[in-house]
């Protein structure tokens, strides 16, 4: 009887819908305000990142280091770890130039992760965040196979304390975020920030579909490129200087 | 013949003894519940329906990137975690752990979640 | 005196050979616990080589899987009398081979517990995820086939559903082959050759595993197979080999044409120590070249040959699967061509792998569920073949 009584509560749970509608209707008068609203992600928002090859200091590491300390990852000594974004060493073959910059999830329009991932684990977001449902990944490893840009790791050990906003764990496979948890609230990301804070900066953050925006400003002025712009993946990351 | 009927006398009356005594101590796991009381839901409710809320919460979250809403497992952590270890794992007394160790379900979320509280408890105050 | 009835000895020896595959299971087991619980750190793999040992047994077993039951399609559906009463041997080794592997792939997950969500949660832009239906599938017919291949009201009904099967198989087969074509990124896998390269390969290796059964199970029922139908399939394994070879030679012929794939052909058969060494030594000479020989060597080519070229193929596609899987992502991804580069993460940099203990035993253990389940499979079902009427129906004409 008891039983029967709890069922119909949740059956009806009038409560809860009613707060989920009331939230909407305040988040979406709030959208009318904002050009980041909290809480509601759009697709007329597209977020990217631009950085400049000519500005990244071959030797610095802050943005890895910030990227660590924000998700929660253990600077990487073994093959087996995790590693989000990197800072790779380049040498022209023919004219010498060396040069470094980071490398991370690209965030592509069309992201070979998300074609291949059997259960839609590997998803984008509306506002053009690719990521990983940890939930339904069954740590197949697919997408870390299809991902041009080696951006994706497979988490090898049981882990532990990680962070709230950033969970985490054995068995499953992840990648950048463009620190997702902080642009739901409206900030930029770990490695733009440690990298102004640095002085260089050289990776700029921001909405590409907002024409006033400061990154879609420079990529109207300056040459940006896509890495492996040949794959037709139309990368959220473009550089310059390359 | 006499004898089955005998054996199943004694296994029907075992399994009302055991059934009686279950019944009288319901919720007899003494947990560390952190803050305790009606949360964001009645906690009959929650007992019951916890699981449903999260897994709406975190489909939400996940893929439309709403946040702070009150089903969140952070906020649960945030309150139930226990008093001293900061944590809804860890024993049997913990929040989490203890009542899954009891109903015997395979508790998933702090295999990437933490299952800590993020402002120690003495900080707080 | 039937082969199904066997004496007290036999069964003796049917029952230590199963205990001998349950060990071996068991052992699987110990090493997927091994990776269950500590994750696949205890695997050589890594975040560069993300699949392994346990992919190479896998998609040899899935693959062979499908080739076995070739020898089924010959006789259901070509019509070749010799083969077609091999059908239920061949689907019984099938369902085993194709078991085996999923069993290894699966359990090589990182969330096997979860494996239920690949049901629940489908992307139709997956070829993992349209395989997940295949494989299941080519179970089922596999199973309707062993039926309409014994029963003899079914009898009707074989040659429809050796043509769906056959179908399938092919459908099963590319869509192994995709799951590497469609990775356009990595110079290894990107070539439409792959598809038809694992049909052939397929036929070769199914062919090598059902002569290693069907020779095993002769000689524990002290027969001995009619030296014109050993020598017909000998050929056709020889015929197998030999068109394998041609595709595995056109897939790299046509990766060297391509001037950016240059690098990484030269690295598979020159530079990368251990990968030439496998696939000249391990897949061309042991696994192709020496088969060939002792199956076409005039003199040679009787039942002992066979075996051995049978089991020399099996090895050779070990190696080169190994070649083709570890190899083809040790080379790495060309992210920044025209530029020198080197990373933290392997960037510029061939992958190191070296296989662990437990996986080697989840794999052993996948290929211990498929020798158990032909093992079982042939004592409970009349799979043995019985030439005697095809031979004489052939003497009479």
């Amino acid at each position: 009887m008891n039983q029967a009584n709890l069922d119909n509560k949740t059956n009806a749970d009038p409560k809860t819908n009613l707060d989920r509608r009331e939230f909407l209707t305040k988040s979406s008068i709030g959208l009318a305000g904002l050009a980041i609203a909290p809480g509601m992600i759009t697709n007329k928002v597209r977020w990217g990142m631009l950085i400049d090859n000519n500005q990244c200091e071959t030797g610095c590491n802050d943005c890895v280091t910030a990227c660590n300390t924000e998700n929660g990852l253990a600077p990487a000594t073994k093959p087996t770890d995790a590693q989000w974004i990197r800072k790779v060493q380049l040498r022209d073959t023919l004219t010498d130039r060396v040069s470094s910059l980071p490398m991370m999830c690209q965030h592509c329009e069309h992201p070979p992760c998300v074609d291949v991932c059997p259960t839609q684990a590997s998803f984008k977001r509306a506002d053009g965040i690719v990521l990983v449902d940890k939930h339904i990944c069954i740590g197949c490893r697919y997408c870390v196979m299809a991902c041009p840009y080696q951006a994706r790791s497979f988490v090898h050990e049981v882990l532990t304390d990680q962070k709230t906003e950033v969970p985490r764990g054995k068995g499953t496979v992840e990648s950048c975020t463009l620190c997702v948890h902080r642009v739901d609230k409206g900030e930029t990301t770990a490695c733009a920030e440690a990298c102004s804070k640095a002085g260089h900066n050289a990776i700029l953050f921001g909405d590409l579909n907002d024409p006033e925006s400061a990154i879609a400003k420079r990529i109207r002025s300056v040459a940006s490129t896509q890495i492996r712009a040949d794959l037709g993946l139309n990368t959220g990351v473009r550089y310059e200087g390359i | 013949m006499k004898m089955a009927i005998r054996l199943t006398a004694i296994l029907f009356s075992v399994m009302i003894a055991a059934t009686a005594s279950a019944a009288d101590k319901p919720h007899s796991i003494p947990l560390d519940i952190g803050k305790g009381g009606k949360c964001v839901e009645e906690p009959m409710e929650m007992r019951k329906i916890h699981m449903n809320l999260l897994k709406h919460q975190r489909d939400e979250t996940m893929h439309k990137g709403i946040r702070g809403q009150k089903h969140s497992l952070a906020d649960c952590v945030e309150c139930h975690a226990g008093k001293e270890t900061n944590n809804v794992l860890g024993s049997d007394k913990a929040f989490c752990q203890g009542c899954h160790t009891y109903a015997a379900v395979k508790l998933d979320c702090f295999e990437c979640h933490t299952s800590k509280r993020k402002v120690p408890a003495e900080a707080r105050k | 005196m039937s082969s199904t009835s066997f004496s007290r000895n036999e069964s003796r020896y049917f029952y230590a050979l199963a205990a001998l595959g349950l060990f071996i299971v068991f052992l699987g087991y110990l090493g997927m616990h091994q990776m269950e619980e500590h994750g696949h750190i205890v695997s050589g793999m890594n975040n560069q080589i993300v699949w392994g040992l346990p992919h190479v047994f896998a998609i040899f077993m899935i693959v062979a899987a499908s080739g076995v039951l070739n020898i089924g399609s010959i006789g259901t559906v070509f019509g070749q009398a010799p083969y077609k009463i091999r059908t239920p041997l061949a689907a019984i080794i099938a369902v085993g081979l194709l078991a085996g592997g999923l069993a290894v792939l699966m359990l090589d997950l990182g969330r096997p517990d979860r494996i239920i969500i690949a049901a629940t949660y489908f992307n139709p832009t997956s070829v993992f995820a349209w395989n997940i239906f295949l494989y299941s599938g080519f179970f089922g017919l596999a199973v309707v086939y062993l039926w309409t291949s014994m029963e003899k009201r079914m009898y009707v009904w074989s040659k429809p559903v050796g043509l769906a099967m056959f179908a399938w198989r092919v459908i099963l087969t590319s869509g192994t082959g995709l799951i590497f074509a469609f990775l356009v990124v990595r110079q290894a896998y990107a070539s439409a050759l792959l598809p038809p390269m694992f049909i052939v390969l397929s036929f070769a290796w199914g062919m090598a595993v059902f002569l290693l059964v069907q020779a095993a199970m002769f000689a524990w029922n002290n027969k001995i197979l009619d030296p014109a139908i050993l020598k017909r399939m000998k050929n056709l394994l020889g015929l197998f080999v030999i068109s394998s070879l041609y595709l595995v030679a056109a897939y790299h012929m046509t990766n060297l044409y391509f001037a950016k794939q240059t690098g990484f052909e030269l690295f598979i058969l020159r530079d990368g120590g251990i990968y030439p060494m496998m696939f000249w030594g391990g897949y061309i000479l042991i696994g192709s070249l020496i088969p060939a020989a002792l199956i076409y060597t005039p003199g040679l080519g009787g039942t002992k040959s066979v075996v051995t070229a049978s089991a020399l193929v099996v090895f050779g596609s070990f190696a080169l699967l190994y070649v083709f899987i570890i190899g083809g992502q040790a080379y790495p991804l060309s992210i920044f061509p025209g530029y020198e580069v080197s990373s933290s993460f392997g960037d510029g940099q061939i992958a190191k792998y070296i296989p662990s203990l437990p996986e080697a035993l989840l794999g052993f253990g996948g290929l211990a569920i498929a020798y158990l389940i032909t093992l079982i499979g042939t004592r409970v079902f009349n799979t043995m073949p019985h030439d005697a009427a095809v031979v004489a129906a052939k003497n009479d004409a």
